[in-house]
């Protein structure tokens, strides 16, 4: 019978790492996002980016999310095509690495802005004209975008921010002077606040 | 529909693809193969309907790829068929690999019959879903390409 015949295993064939697939994908035009885990000294961070620009900053695992969820989330909200790439990411890796050595104040990697809208993403977009080191508050947000009673819509938007560091929700604090809240934890809004202010 | 993103296939299945292809059209064409069969994926991903069988649909694409990639091997133009002899391809990489080299030369649909059988282990159901016949028609491929393979051997 056929049965006698054996073939031998086809693991022992080794065929060594697999092909890179990210820059062909991209000239192909199919790589709608491309991501990149990354180390940094507010924790370790996923940096997500389309052809139109950076679209994801997210804090990762201690008190963030993990790379599933992100990756589920930009799957359904932008597209499935989703690869890691992190030569695509190569221009923000260098500005954040900047940024946190104090020796950049300001952002200019392209940002796509898709994942907000509405009145979120106008108090997002006016969190990103506030200055390094400058600090705001709910209120004047609110008002920057809009709906100057609206505050505690605009610290939900903020909650919500695609795009922590590079759209400095850190900067927006309590009328008071208070802290206020922050989706990566009170601590890396801590550190980032102290970074501005020369005690990074 | 909720698809995975294309990233997470790649990490459960891409080793698994690639060495399919490498079984099937040997190394040196292996990673051509490979990147063909996954820009092909990610180009229909988005608009595909059903993601039950996401690692049957990959295999799926790899076989036909293996076979346009042997079609453009010889530069002609040639109709399909399971009847068409692969140039055999040597390969001195390929530890052991006296066996797995005849399974190059087997026709399309025996090559990937017997490489997922032996190779991966796949039942029937899973070779029929891949060559998109019924499951006796994997279960015949399989056995043709056995008999075939031992006809070479032993010569």
């Amino acid at each position: 019978m056929t049965d006698e015949f054996r073939l031998p295993p086809l693991a022992d064939t080794d065929p060594g790492p697999l092909p890179e697939l990210g820059a062909a994908a991209a000239v192909a035009g199919l790589l709608d996002v491309a991501y990149a885990t990354e180390d940094s000294p507010v924790g370790e961070l996923l940096l997500a980016a389309t052809p139109h620009g950076l679209v994801r900053i997210a804090y990762l695992e201690p008190g963030g999310a993990g790379v599933d969820a992100v990756l589920a989330e930009l799957s359904a909200r932008v597209s499935p095509r989703i690869l890691r790439a992190p030569g695509r990411l190569d221009p923000v890796r260098r500005e954040l690495d900047e940024f946190f050595a104090g020796r950049r104040r300001e952002f200019e990697v392209a940002l796509d802005w898709r994942l907000s809208s509405g009145f979120a993403r106008r108090v997002l977009r006016a969190t990103a004209r506030i200055p390094y080191g400058a600090v705001s508050s709910y209120k004047l947000i609110a008002a920057s975008a809009g709906s100057p009673r609206a505050f505690r819509a605009a610290g939900t938007a903020l909650g919500g921010n695609p795009l922590p560091i590079v759209v400095p929700c850190h900067r927006v604090l309590h009328t008071g002077g208070g802290v206020g809240g922050y989706a990566g934890g009170i601590d890396r809004k801590r550190a980032l606040l102290g970074l501005e202010r020369g005690q990074g | 529909m909720e698809l995975p993103p294309f990233q997470a296939l790649l990490d459960a299945h891409g080793h698994d693809v690639h060495r399919f292809l490498v079984a099937g059209v040997g190394r040196g064409d292996a990673d051509d193969c490979y990147q063909e069969t996954m820009l092909a994926a990610l180009r229909a991903y988005p608009r595909l309907r059903d993601a039950a069988n996401l690692r049957g649909w990959l295999f799926t694409i790899a076989h036909r790829k293996s076979i346009d990639h042997a079609r453009g091997r010889r530069r002609t133009p040639i109709p399909a068929g399971d009847d068409l002899p692969e140039p055999t391809v040597t390969d001195p990489e390929l530890r052991d690999g006296t066996v797995w080299v005849a399974v190059r030369s087997l026709p399309p649909k025996q090559r990937t019959a017997v490489a997922l059988r032996f190779g991966f282990d796949a039942d029937y159901g899973a070779i029929a879903a891949v060559l998109d016949c019924s499951e006796e028609a994997a279960r015949r491929s399989v056995h043709e390409g056995l008999k075939r393979l031992r006809r070479e051997v032993e010569r």
